[in-house]
């Protein structure tokens, strides 16, 4: 098991380190017997009539007791810890969570969104509310032993409490196609002062920097990165660089300028005009991004150079 | 017993003769010789997913084509191979010999189911050189309704199988309740009979679900009738539903005429009495009757009610205790025997060291709060490859190479056999084990890409693969040299005391001269000594 960074993490691993100690012992007292009974009694002349014990009521009985008592034992530990799991206390700070091909969406309670990366206080219950937008996804921490499916028509719970700071792996679990295994993020565990300062700059937008720069932020903030590459190769979307002011061949025949106004609607409504060779795969950034961000992304495409 | 007689292999002669043939050795051969097949191919898309998997990023394939392949590995693999391995190969060739009966009850059913079967695999092949089917094998909605690629002919082909697998359960059953010789009742039916007819039950009452589920898949596809998918008011949570409930019973389609043939190898071979015969038998039925109570367990973080979970996590606890049961029974069974270590003997020793791995591992996936966090990560894919190849296709081996000698009338080498066993056990412990430890560290399964971290784990478990992929190349040689060059098989190598071995090998078209009647019990070493050869 890789280390426990949540509250509940230590409750799993002691159930998980329990069921593979009465594993272990078990696996050995089968394969041990096994090889015992392979070499007392390895066949060592011409056959002869065996022994015709059939059966022993008092073993078959300890062999079928014994197991169930420590599976019960096994399934009431079990239980409780995944009650524990699935009720978060009443005071915790509550954040949206929305899976999408192939980038994970989180809305807080003071309207900032980021995508591909949660931060969260650390020493706080986070009360996770998760749905997807299209196809079936799972929210997965292995550092927090959390994981729940999020689906397209209804909502799923889960919740954790970290205590200490730290970055953690965030996976899909469930099946979602192409870029599945690419539907990683992370998870940032921020002291209180940190987070709440977080939260305030991530409303500013970007002040400060040039659209070209903040545009480049972006980029990689808002997952565009998983899908686009800016090095001239294809990836599950076409790549971005050079693409400003040349026509471009599209997937119903049609030839058509990438101007500003194409970047901004291909961002805004993807399946509009799909390049051709491509999937009409990306979701819409529609109320995700603001102007300046939008403005900022296209600042940033139109720069990138053709390799 | 003369030789002299024509066996069934050679009398009638003639292709038509085996495309027509009513025979059920000559169906049970053709079967063995498609599934073969299958697992070739669903073996070959096994070894190019491990290595791809070797390092991270692209090697040589796309993310597509990976997920296409995977898909296919668990299709074939599951529908077109494990399903009908043991009963439509080995079951259709022995179980009238072990009865003491002529055929099957319903010979012309038999043919059909074979037809039926590779109608089946043909659409499942189209699929592959159409647009192969990227959903994962379990075809989850919404992926499924909006996947591009060919989903229909594939769940059509798998459709089609399920009526093989019907047709094969039902002939099953009434061949047992009427065909048995005279003197064989109920208690003195081979263990491996009971298998067949606890799996043959659950065929029959299962696969039907199956059908429909994948009928309402296909109607949302072709006609955009929203059952599964919420863009069109569905609901995809109720698609897992539907899935598992058959596809868990399935496990045990699987699984059970295995531990059928594990207690013939075990007793055989230990030239003992079976220990706790009834234990065994009715511990079949058990597994197969709670087996269709604990589907929920494939979808502890799907988002169903907790009650629900925790309903399901118990009785998964409790389909558990009839296979550990059956563990120490076979461990009984060796106490006190004459124990040797003939190559389908090896095989059952290896089951029982996989199994019981694939069955403790169990516990963790059972026991909620831990299943969690080992959900939809490599433990799993460790999980059912320990019970379904590690049990499975472990009895399934050991049951070719019993009797194989039975089929083919002929030896194969032993040492070569021996070598191969080795190193199928050494690679299948290499690649499997190693997604254990994998899972626990929360490597997500069905990942085309991974994280640096687990890398060296990955790489350990490719060169596992190619171990396990050149045990196997060792044995379809050593096979099929066998065919040509083997010794001639006398009519019961082994010494064993059921049925089938007191005919000659290969049987003639009869199966036996005459009507055979049953003289002594499946078991009765302590009573009954047969010279092998």
């Amino acid at each position: 098991m890789p280390p426990g960074k949540s509250t509940i993490a230590s409750d799993v691993d002691s159930l998980f380190n329990f069921i593979l100690y009465g594993s272990t012992v078990l696996f050995l007292i089968v394969v041990i017997g096994m090889i015992y009974f392979v070499v007392k009694y390895r066949a060592k002349e011409k056959d002869k009539l065996t022994s015709g014990v059939s059966h022993n009521l008092k073993l078959e009985l300890l062999w079928s007791i014994i197991p169930t008592i420590l599976v019960i034992i096994v399934f009431f530990w079990g239980f409780r810890v995944y009650l524990k799991m699935y009720v978060p206390p009443r005071d915790a700070y509550e954040i949206k969570v929305t899976g999408q091909r192939w980038s994970w969406v989180f809305d807080y309670p003071n309207g900032a969104t980021t995508i591909g990366e949660l931060n969260v206080p650390r020493g706080k219950p986070v009360k996770l509310l998760i749905s997807s937008k299209d196809v079936i996804h799972s929210f997965y921490i292995p550092d927090f032993r959390i994981k729940m499916d999020a689906l397209p028509n209804r909502y799923t719970v889960t919740w954790f409490e970290a205590p200490e700071p730290g970055g953690h792996n965030l996976f899909c679990a469930e099946y979602c196609g192409t870029s599945h295994s690419g539907m990683i993020g992370r998870v940032n565990v921020l002291g209180e002062r940190e987070f709440n300062d977080w939260l305030e700059s991530s409303a500013s937008f970007g002040e400060g920097l040039s659209l070209e720069d903040y545009g480049e932020q972006l980029f990689t903030q808002k997952a565009c990165v998983t899908c686009h590459n800016i090095n001239g190769k294809a990836h599950t979307g076409p790549p971005l660089n050079g693409i400003y002011n040349v026509k471009i061949n599209m997937a119903d025949g049609s030839l058509v300028l990438s101007d500003e106004n194409y970047i901004r609607e291909s961002i805004l409504n993807p399946q509009a005009k799909i390049v051709a060779g491509y999937q009409p795969v990306m979701p819409t950034f529609q109320g995700i991004l603001n102007d300046r961000q939008i403005d900022a992304l296209v600042a940033y495409i139109k720069s990138l150079e053709k390799k | 017993m003369s030789t002299a007689q024509a066996n069934y292999l050679q009398y009638p002669k003639g292709l038509k003769s085996w495309l027509f043939t009513l025979d059920h050795k000559r169906i049970g051969i053709m079967y063995l010789a498609a599934i073969m097949a299958f697992f070739l191919l669903g073996g070959l898309l096994a070894m190019i997913i491990r290595l791809e998997l070797f390092t991270p990023g692209e090697d040589f394939i796309g993310a597509d084509t990976y997920n296409q392949m995977f898909t296919l590995h668990g299709a074939i693999m599951i529908f077109l191979f494990i399903i009908p391995s043991i009963p439509a190969a080995l079951g259709n060739f022995v179980l009238p010999q072990m009865l003491g009966a002529k055929d099957v009850a319903f010979p012309r059913l038999n043919l059909a189911s074979w037809y039926v079967y590779i109608l089946g695999s043909l659409f499942a092949l189209y699929s592959i050189f159409s647009k192969a089917v990227d959903t994962g094998w379990t075809f989850y909605t919404p992926y499924s309704t909006e996947s591009q690629t060919a989903v229909i002919s594939m769940t059509l082909g798998v459709f089609i199988l399920g009526f093989s697998s019907i047709f094969t359960g039902m002939n099953f059953i009434v061949t047992i309740h009427k065909l048995r010789a005279p003197g064989m009742t109920w208690y003195k039916m081979p263990l491996f009979v009971w298998g067949l007819y606890a799996t043959a039950i659950i065929q029959v009452l299962a696969t039907p679900v199956l059908a429909i589920t994948l009928v309402l898949l296909i109607m949302e596809r072709a006609f955009g009738i929203g059952i599964f998918d919420p863009a069109m008011g569905g609901d995809p949570v109720l698609y897992q539903h539907f899935f598992w409930f058959y596809s868990h019973p399935a496990v045990y389609i699987m699984i059970l005429p295995g531990m059928g043939i594990i207690s013939e190898l075990i007793s055989t071979f230990s030239h003992k009495k079976i220990f706790g015969y009834k234990a065994i038998a009715f511990s079949s039925l058990a597994i197969a009757l709670v087996s269709f109570l604990v589907w929920g367990h494939h979808m502890f973080t799907s988002g169903q009610s907790e009650l629900a979970a925790t309903i399901f996590s118990f009785l998964t606890f409790m389909v558990g205790i009839p296979s550990g049961i059956k563990v120490f029974n076979w461990l009984a069974t060796m106490y006190k025997g004459q124990i040797r270590l003939d190559t389908p003997m090896l095989y059952a020793l290896s089951f029982l060291f996989l199994f019981t791995i694939g069955g403790l591992t169990g516990i963790f996936l059972g026991a909620l709060a831990v299943d969690v966090h080992l959900h939809d990560t490599y433990f799993i894919v460790a999980h059912f490859h320990y019970v379904m190849m590690g049990g499975t296709v472990m009895a399934f081996l050991g049951g070719i190479h019993f009797w194989w000698p039975k089929m083919f009338g002929r030896m194969y080498s032993e040492a070569w056999a021996k070598i191969s066993v080795a190193l199928i056990f050494v690679g299948f412990n290499m690649t499997f084990f190693t997604q254990f430890i994998l899972g626990s560290k929360g490597m997500p399964r069905r990942y085309y890409n991974y994280l640096d971290q687990y890398q060296p784990l990955h790489a350990f478990s490719s060169i596992g693969s190619w171990i396990l992929g050149l045990g196997f190349l060792v044995m379809v040689i050593y096979l099929l040299m066998s065919l040509k060059n083997g010794k001639k098989a006398p009519a019961n190598p082994w010494g064993s005391l059921t049925m089938e071995w007191e005919t000659q090998s290969p049987p003639i078209p009869e199966n036996f001269p005459g009507n055979p009647v049953l003289t002594h019990g499946p078991y009765d070493y302590d009573k009954v000594l047969v010279e092998r050869g």
